[in-house]
């Protein structure tokens, strides 16, 4: 597969990712790998897929409730999304 | 290539609560059981619902199933079956204590019972004082329950298909359901999945509207399917809206934000609520409160450069109230609407919330569909949850109710299938699978057209304006016939990409497919619902009217047809509760 088609299949993927069960995250989740995520250096990349990982009442309390992931890695892009286009 | 087969006992498609309460009913057979999702298990809309499950256990003060079925009843406007509210009023106490054997983190009392907290609705003694019926695990109820019965089904073996798309049921010449072909996001590939029974448990249709506060992955799938394959939708023009959505995005600002001391202005800085509820004003119910927001838009008070919203005032309340009582309020506001709520107004529009209608059943998950001047069950379906209409909340839904449904009739639904689990497999209709396969393919037509989101966009704001909140026979005539236009230009649709691999947008164009579907069926039984009952608000029928309408309407997409059936007063054991006034 030629690599734009990589990438953009890579996209596709994460943005089906980004399908949640709550609206709230569905948007705010979306937004960042419409406009920010492919242009994002390696580390934040890969940080927001770590991020995807969570259960959605984690993501809930992170972006819309102002509580801290414990997890050092994860409080840049966390922040960065509450911040962001979610916008 | 060859079409993919696989064969299980039962497929349940959808794997929110009701899917995965109907899969683990069947975990101590040896049944094979496949489960369909669209998106990762416990990313299903159910963890949306944080509020909890009503069951009349009695662990804070006294209760009884029969009072928590009046409450119900009435709530329904008189439009649900009691036979099956009774139904899940007493099978709330067994399920809420088979979730509770399962692993649920119920929240407890002191005593080590499940709490049980107050909830508007719910009464004591038939309309006495309030009930407290409501278990929650925490904030996060859905989310647990979703866990759990996840954890539950792999320890069964379920199989999980995550992340497939369903297309259509398979249906024989008799009208025996025999399983569904589906897509596997990932390759791009179809996969043909016979069972002895399916179950749909897709979830709701809120994504037909253009503010809604349902997540994405509510796209009617289920309901659409169930349209194609010859079985109606029943009650679909009943559907709940919350006053207060942020105005063009629809996510929930909570009615607590009202009872705070937070009120509604128009563009002239008045409180329109005044005027359309003296009494109660911006703490009227949900219904009202969304008509005179959406009158006060349309008779240009509206708020915003194209006047289409109203302010949600709180500022006055002050940070330290905000900040401590409205939890995730200042971030919502800021997030979604560019607004920090504590100095500024929120910027408010009704948003569509949920579908009291749904896939015909009867109290036992069966899918029922009309033959001749009576109704016959579908052989081998089944239906659960949003995407379902028992009724049990006929024209209105209770809180507490919604997890309450999904639970009990999922749970129903599994056991019903335990009896089919010795049949055999009927023979495979390749008819009807070259039919399913030609919509899947009809996406892989190349050329210049209308682009899905155009189309999307512009049928989600037709439904918004005139099969929502504010219902007349003008609005919505025109809305029906600009609806159908809309529909017909789905064969104008191309895609531009068509690869295979994760092509999410051939999936978002089979989606929308499955949102038309659903809203025709609402706007259309909502033009001939000629009164007003439950949420469906009629200016020109004001009143309920229960010697012509006291029906279910059924939508058949053939033709846009609609019948009726009659609503069914006679519970299973107690007498009826006739209809009267429903006052608050």
């Amino acid at each position: 597969m030629p690599r734009d088609d990589e990438q953009a299949r890579e996209l596709a993927r994460l943005r089906w990712q980004c399908r949640r069960g709550m609206l709230e995250l569905d948007e705010i989740l979306r937004a960042y790998v419409d406009t920010r995520y492919p242009g994002a250096s390696a580390g934040e990349q890969a940080a927001f897929r770590r991020l995807l990982d969570y259960q959605d009442p984690e993501l809930q309390q992170w972006l819309l409730l102002d509580r801290e992931p414990e997890n050092e890695d994860l409080r840049a892009i966390v922040t960065l999304l509450r911040d962001g286009p979610g916008a | 290539m060859a079409l993919a087969r696989r064969r299980f006992d039962a497929l349940i498609i959808g794997a929110g609560g009701a899917g995965l309460n109907a899969a683990i009913q069947l975990a101590k057979t040896d049944a094979r059981v496949a489960v369909v999702s669209k998106v990762f298990p416990t990313r299903s809309h159910t963890v949306a619902a944080q509020g909890g499950v009503n069951a009349a256990l009695a662990n804070v003060m006294p209760d009884n199933w029969h009072w928590h079925m009046f409450d119900t009843v009435k709530g329904s406007d008189y439009l649900g079956d009691q036979d099956a509210i009774e139904y899940m009023c007493r099978e709330a106490i067994p399920t809420v204590y088979e979730l509770e054997h399962n692993g649920v983190p119920f929240s407890r009392l002191d005593n080590g019972k499940i709490y049980q907290r107050p909830f508007g609705g719910m009464t004591q003694n038939f309309g006495g004082a309030q009930a407290a019926r409501t278990c929650a695990a925490a904030d996060r109820t859905g989310h647990a329950i979703l866990h759990t019965l996840y954890q539950q089904n792999l320890r069964a073996r379920t199989h999980f298909f995550d992340e497939y798309f369903a297309i259509d049921l398979i249906r024989d010449d008799e009208g025996a359901i025999l399983g569904a072909l589906v897509l596997e996001i990932e390759t791009g590939e179809p996969l043909l999945i016979e069972a002895k029974a399916t179950v749909l448990a897709t979830g709701g249709c809120g994504q037909a509207f253009r503010t809604t506060s349902n997540a994405h992955i509510n796209t009617g799938d289920g309901m659409a399917m169930a349209l194609r394959a010859g079985v109606p939708l029943m009650d679909m023009e009943f559907f709940q809206f919350h006053p207060t959505g942020i105005a063009g995005r629809g996510m929930l600002i909570t009615e607590g934000v009202r009872g705070e001391g937070g009120y509604l202005i128009n563009k002239d800085g008045e409180r329109f609520m005044e005027r359309y509820a003296p009494n109660a004003k911006d703490l009227a119910s949900r219904d009202v409160v969304s008509r005179a927001i959406v009158t006060e838009v349309k008779e240009g008070r509206g708020c915003g450069p194209n006047g289409d919203h109203v302010y949600l005032k709180l500022d006055h309340l002050g940070e330290e109230i905000i900040s401590k009582r409205l939890p995730g309020i200042r971030e919502s506001g800021r997030i979604f609407a560019g607004v920090d709520a504590a100095r500024e107004p929120l910027p408010v529009f009704p948003t569509a919330h949920y579908a009291m209608g749904g896939i015909p059943t009867d109290r036992y998950g069966r899918v029922l569909a009309p033959v001749g001047t009576g109704e016959e069950i579908v052989p081998g379906l089944y239906a659960a949850g949003e995407c379902a209409c028992v009724s049990v909340h006929g024209g209105n839904r209770l809180g507490g109710n919604s997890l309450l449904d999904i639970l009990v009739f999922g749970r129903a639904a599994g056991l019903d299938l335990l009896q089919h689990m010795e049949s055999h497999h009927r023979p495979m209709d390749e008819a009807s699978v070259d039919k399913a396969m030609a919509r899947l393919e009809r996406w892989d037509r190349k050329g210049e057209g209308l682009s899905v989101a155009e189309l999307r966009e512009a049928f989600r704001r037709c439904m918004e304006d005139h099969a929502g909140v504010f219902r007349t026979e003008e609005i919505m005539t025109e809305g029906v016939e600009r609806l159908r236009e809309l529909r017909e230009q789905l064969s104008e649709v191309r895609l531009q990409d068509h690869s295979k691999v994760f092509n999410t947008a051939r999936i978002e164009a089979l989606e929308l497919e499955n949102i038309m579907a659903c809203g025709m069926a609402i706007a259309v039984s909502a033009l001939n619902r000629q009164e007003s009952r439950g949420t469906h608000s009629r200016p020109d029928y004001p009143k309920r009217d229960d010697v012509n309408w006291m029906k279910h309407s059924l939508y058949l997409l053939d033709g846009d047809q609609l019948d009726y059936k009659p609503v069914q007063t006679k519970p299973l054991s107690v007498e009826t509760f006739p209809p009267k006034e429903r006052v608050y």
